[in-house]
């Protein structure tokens, strides 16, 4: 079986929680999520998998862009949405445990945040 | 009468953790309603070095990202990029790797083995597989010249062989690790006090697991027959295996699962040797990497994901690594709810934690 590469499917933050909902409907776990800064705002990829397929939702969304949380739906989204908001400074509202940027002891606030 | 819940701190220093991690455990009596997990310790920000080291020198720190599965990590990261660049490794590069990354599995395990039979104070189990592990060390030192980090891959390939006579010295020490593995297991497996600690213990359903997104032996061990060699990374797809699982669903059949495994990695590279060829490890490389790939291998702990994203110059933009630990620590708070707070301490070995991969 060849790993046939993950498959990026663009989304808006508009209908971003309910491809997250059709994800889980459909029996697919969370592999993991990130964040890439780029210019005026961040790239962000949250990974689906099923079986030996994965599928990856990529959200673009402007620096002051508040996003939900998924973490209502997939509850182990929060360590991953935790780090997205402590290392880039992304904005997500409403993670069901919030270390409200103590997950990380450090000094700098954001500090993968750049460009 | 109602019972009052009490909080114990447990971490980041604890006798079973080698590394940094803290639990707020909520207790009710000796019983554990709830588990809030802290890390963050000490993370070192390997992935933000990406601005000052270029894609190759970035090898290097990527491998420094775990001591136990160091070659794994530099392995995926090489792999992601020669993806990105559509460079295709030489058939014999790839076996090398499939036989270096059995090896890392073979000492990992034997690791966990020793720190597991550490946390229920089998001491003279554990200097026995810690002993053992030493000679896949030993042969690490032989092919490589390092016990730890080895440095040797690079995107288009590995930089150094293994004669054949070297190869089938180490088969030959191979199977004389294999035949003390039979009594070591023995113990794990069919002891009568090992037995008590074990069996019915940190209870993960094939659901759970699921929905919490497992990964690894701790997936497998819950049933599900998911296993990332199975894609046929490096020389994985010339090979053939079964994916290891048990029904079981509790920390023995974890166990059971990763002893199964190093059976499996020692059958693994005696197929390896038979069928390495003869010829070139490596490619040049040339130009920059531009565009982005997701990779992801199976680890000893689990699935192990990369991300790299290039834009053409010699620095990538983003590297991304989620380790198999990170993906790992829900599934750990499900086992710890319910659970005797005596058998903490084993329920957090049973996910064979690295912080260290954890705090990249």
């Amino acid at each position: 079986m060849a790993d046939t590469g993950c498959e990026l499917i663009p989304v808006t933050t508009g209908e971003f929680l309910m491809k997250v909902m059709e994800m889980k409907a459909a029996d697919y776990r969370l592999m993991q999520a990130h964040a890439v800064s780029i210019e005026n705002g961040y790239e962000l990829s949250y990974t689906f998998g099923k079986d030996y397929e994965w599928i990856s939702l990529r959200l673009v969304i402007d620096e002051n862009e508040e996003i939900p949380s998924i973490t209502h739906i997939y509850d182990a989204a929060f360590l991953y949405e935790n780090e997205m908001a402590e290392l880039f400074g992304v904005k997500i509202k409403m993670i069901s445990v919030d270390y409200h940027d103590k997950l990380y002891r450090m000094d700098d606030t954001t500090p993968m945040k750049t460009l | 009468m109602a019972s009052k819940k009490s909080v114990v701190p447990f971490g980041p220093q604890h006798p079973v953790l080698p590394e940094p991690i803290h639990l707020d455990l909520v207790l009710d009596d000796e019983r554990v309603v709830e588990a809030v997990p802290s890390i963050g310790f000490v993370h070192r920000g390997l992935e933000s070095l990406v601005k000052k080291k270029d894609f190759k020198e970035m090898q290097y720190v990527v491998e420094r990202t775990c001591g136990i599965c160091s070659f794994m990590h530099g392995m995926t990261y090489c792999e992601t990029v020669e993806h990105i660049m559509d460079v295709e490794v030489p058939v014999r590069g790839r076996y090398l790797r499939t036989i270096w990354c059995e090896m890392s599995r073979l000492h990992s395990h034997m690791l966990w083995l020793g720190l597991l039979a550490d946390g229920f104070g089998f001491e003279s189990l554990f200097y026995q597989c810690w002993r053992m592990r030493e000679q896949i060390l030993d042969m690490f030192e032989q092919s490589t010249g390092g016990r730890v980090i080895f440095s040797v891959n690079a995107p288009g390939g590995v930089l150094k062989d293994m004669p054949s006579d070297m190869l089938h010295a180490f088969v030959e020490k191979l199977n004389g690790f294999e035949q003390e593995l039979h009594h070591i297991a023995d113990i794990f497996l069919n002891d009568y006090t090992v037995l008590t600690r074990l069996k019915g213990v940190g209870i993960l359903t094939p659901q759970e697991a699921h929905d919490l997104g497992a990964c690894g032996p701790m997936l497998r061990a819950s049933g599900i027959a998911r296993d990332t060699r199975k894609l046929g990374y490096a020389a994985y797809g010339d090979l053939d295996f079964d994916i290891i699982t048990s029904d079981d669903c509790d920390s023995y059949a974890r166990c059971e699962v990763r002893i199964k495994e190093m059976y499996q990695s020692i059958a693994l590279i005696r197929q390896a040797v038979d069928k390495i060829p003869e010829g070139d490890i490596a490619v040049p490389v040339k130009g920059n990497p531009n565009g982005e790939y997701f990779m992801r291998v199976e680890q000893p702990r689990g699935e192990a994901i990369y991300y790299a994203k290039g834009t053409g110059t010699k620095f990538l933009d983003r590297i991304r690594i989620r380790t198999p630990t990170f993906a790992n620590i829900p599934a750990l708070l499900k086992t710890l709810k319910g659970c005797q707070f005596s058998d903490v301490p084993l329920l957090i070995l049973t996910i064979d934690p690295c912080i260290s991969c954890t705090e990249r």
